[in-house]
């Protein structure tokens, strides 16, 4: 009986994955339709990743970092400054010219994306010896300040000749194809789901369940901790790769507070603990904001136009959605569990019980 | 750099500070109470801007001023009720995600009413007056600010010390529970250091957009954090401190900005904070708290 059901879910899966992946091949086949699909799908399975190494500190860690967009910039700015072709470089540096040492320096873009989270990891690393002996608050806002300063940095006239300044950086290549950004980012939460099922992953749980039982078991408190943070920044420095090559030009302002908030809307939304909620988080908001964008156009309904769609009202509906999700539905999607097939299926059995109850009900109020 | 120079970005910092310091004590009150960052309360401060934009264009300036503080006030307390008060019992993660929700709210609401381009913030002409010491030259509000601050931090101490709303204020800061117990409405508390709060941020939005002169949706939010972290370093929960956090950082932020150091005035402050927290956890005035198990 049990091992019918595992055959079965593996079946399942494998079907499910086959789709996907026969899916994403029509859509790269006909690429030059489907471009829109395919950069909603790219920025989906990008953020997946950076929602996913939230969750390895928010949720399972029970650390409440703020400081994604830094260490995203990070990447983002190690990843793109390495991979811009030399030759285009006098026109990226137009104003300040590059500096020498750099100007010849390029890397193929895998190298250059991994070298941009290890250099968000040794951050990480220095940063965390004094922001992690805070208490939950606190971390918050160190993170969220260490990630303003940054910002700041990048956008250092100092600087200028790394980093451009405030003029970004454009002229990124970009993917030729849609399974790049998707396996890299299979990979990554692959390697996240790993650690999480292994001894450091339960001794995270343990840390976000009581950390003087944590402790009292032979946890080290600080080492654990540190080593949730490097490797959650290291992830999120690859993500921040990822994204300057799918945007193809960055900015100091592509890393705002606002981008952190997004992906603790995608983190919240999924579920805190839940890596599958996270990915599933990270495709519905991306492909909301994409699909929600009618609420930017004006709208006439029998030639009265609504008046509340304007541009910026799709925002407003996401924090909405956000609020409520936090208010009355506190748990998300996923509330700490992953997603299994049999999770699915009772679902779905569960649909026609609701409705009997619902009818039942109705009937006891008549009589 | 000559001695009036000197002396005029002196000024421009206390007034710059006296308007962090007013919004600081925002933050220290209802962290004091809550145990929580109102993340929101820098965006509290930008729709008090806007609020003042939209009444100055009907009212003069007398009758603006209060309609600001009032619907600074109104704001701030609808948030606590709809937005903090059913998560009291929740963990501190869902109030700060919380809170955080109600700041990227307002942000994109002030985005879709008002639209992102900066819009000009009034100026009241009685503040806008210039006096002339000497070398240095200074319009009224710079002078006003500092006083202002003063004056309204120790009407604040009078109300937390010496009435019963202030002694229920401060039952409720030591232990909420024990508070409750003796008939003290928490609720009804924790709405007063709302009120307390916003009014106080009306004012320092008022102040500080007058020297600013233009309000954008996202131009709280910076300001906002400084805030906080002038709390934490005069020591959150202490009135005083925040304070002499806020005149601090105004003070600091300007003497960067007039080395030529401008873009790192803002990184700064988080530096400042990181330190702090490193070797004196409790701010300057903070009170040593031990840890319970």
């Amino acid at each position: 009986m049990k091992k019918d059901i595992k055959k079965r879910n593996t079946i399942l899966t494998i079907i499910l994955i086959g789709i996907i992946f026969a899916y994403m091949l029509i859509l790269q086949l006909n690429s030059a339709s489907h471009s829109y699909a395919i950069s909603i799908i790219e920025r989906s399975a990008i953020y997946a990743v950076v929602a996913v190494a939230m969750n390895m500190l928010t949720g399972f860690t029970g650390l409440f970092s703020l400081g994604q967009a830094g260490f995203m910039a990070i990447g983002a700015y190690v990843t793109a400054i390495l991979i811009i072709p030399v030759e285009s470089r006098p026109t990226v540096y137009y104003v300040n010219g590059i500096a020498p040492w750099l100007a010849n320096v390029s890397l193929p873009w895998w190298l250059a994306m991994l070298l941009g989270g290890l250099i968000a990891a040794g951050f990480a690393a220095l940063i965390g010896f004094p922001v992690l002996r805070l208490k939950s608050d606190y971390l918050a806002i160190a993170t969220l300040g260490f990630a303003e300063i940054i910002r700041a940095v990048i956008a250092a006239p100092g600087l200028n000749q790394i980093t451009n300044g405030s003029y970004g950086l454009n002229t990124i290549p970009g993917y030729h194809s849609i399974f790049t950004p998707v396996i890299v980012s299979i990979i990554c939460i692959a390697l996240m789901v790993m650690l999480l099922r292994s001894s450091y992953g339960r001794a995270f749980t343990a840390i976000r369940e009581d950390e003087v039982a944590a402790e009292a078991m032979g946890i080290n408190l600080f080492k654990t901790k540190e080593l949730a943070f490097i490797i959650s920044s290291f992830f999120t420095g690859i993500a921040g790769g990822l994204l300057a090559i799918y945007m193809r030009s960055i900015d100091a302002k592509t890393f705002q507070v606002t981008l952190t908030y997004t992906i603790l809307l995608i983190v919240v939304l999924g579920g805190l603990g839940s890596v599958t909620g996270s990915v599933i988080g990270a495709f519905l908001v991306m492909g909301g904001q994409e699909w929600l964008r009618f609420f930017d156009e004006p709208l006439t309904i029998g030639g009265v136009s609504i008046p509340l769609f304007r541009a910026g009202f799709r925002m407003v509906i996401f924090s909405i959605l956000l609020m409520v999700v936090v208010l009355f539905w506190r748990k998300g999607l996923m509330g700490g569990r992953e997603f299994s097939w049999q999770g699915l299926i009772n679902l779905f059995r569960r649909i026609p019980q609701l409705f009997r109850k619902k009818k039942s009900g109705e009937g006891a109020k008549n009589e | 750099m000559n001695g009036s120079v000197i002396l005029q970005q002196f000024l421009t910092g206390i007034s710059l500070g006296g308007a962090y310091a007013l919004i600081a004590i925002g933050y220290t009150m209802v962290y004091g109470i809550l145990r929580m960052i109102n993340f929101a309360h820098g965006d509290i401060f930008m729709m008090a801007g806007y609020f003042m934009i939209f009444s100055m264009a009907v009212f003069p300036w007398y009758v603006s001023i209060p309609v600001t503080l009032a619907g600074t006030v109104l704001l701030g307390v609808v948030i606590e009720r709809v937005a903090y008060r059913p998560l009291r019992t929740a963990p501190r993660m869902s109030v700060m995600i919380s809170a955080i929700g109600v700041s990227y709210l307002l942000q994109n609401l002030a985005t879709y009413i008002f639209t992102a381009i900066p819009m000009a913030y009034p100026s009241i002409p009685f503040l806008k007056q210039i006096f002339q010491f000497g070398s240095v030259s200074a319009s009224l509000v710079t002078l006003v600010t500092p006083v202002l601050t003063i004056v309204l931090v120790i009407a604040l101490m009078q109300i937390i010390n010496h009435t019963k709303a202030g002694m229920a204020m401060r039952a409720v800061s030591k232990d909420m529970e024990t508070a409750q117990i003796m008939g003290i409405s928490v609720d009804k508390t924790i709405t007063y250091t709302f009120i307390i709060g916003c009014l106080l941020a009306g004012v320092g939005s008022i102040l500080y957009f007058t020297d600013r002169m233009t309000v954008y949706p996202y131009s709280g939010s910076l300001p906002g954090l400084k805030c906080f972290v002038a709390a934490v370093i005069g020591g959150i929960g202490s009135i005083p401190g925040a304070v002499v956090g806020g005149f601090l950082i105004g003070i600091s932020e300007t003497v960067l900005v007039s080395l030529g150091y401008s873009t790192f005035s803002d990184a700064f402050t988080f530096i400042l904070l990181i330190v702090f927290l490193l070797f004196r956890p409790t701010g300057i005035f903070g009170e040593k708290a031990t840890e319970k198990v």
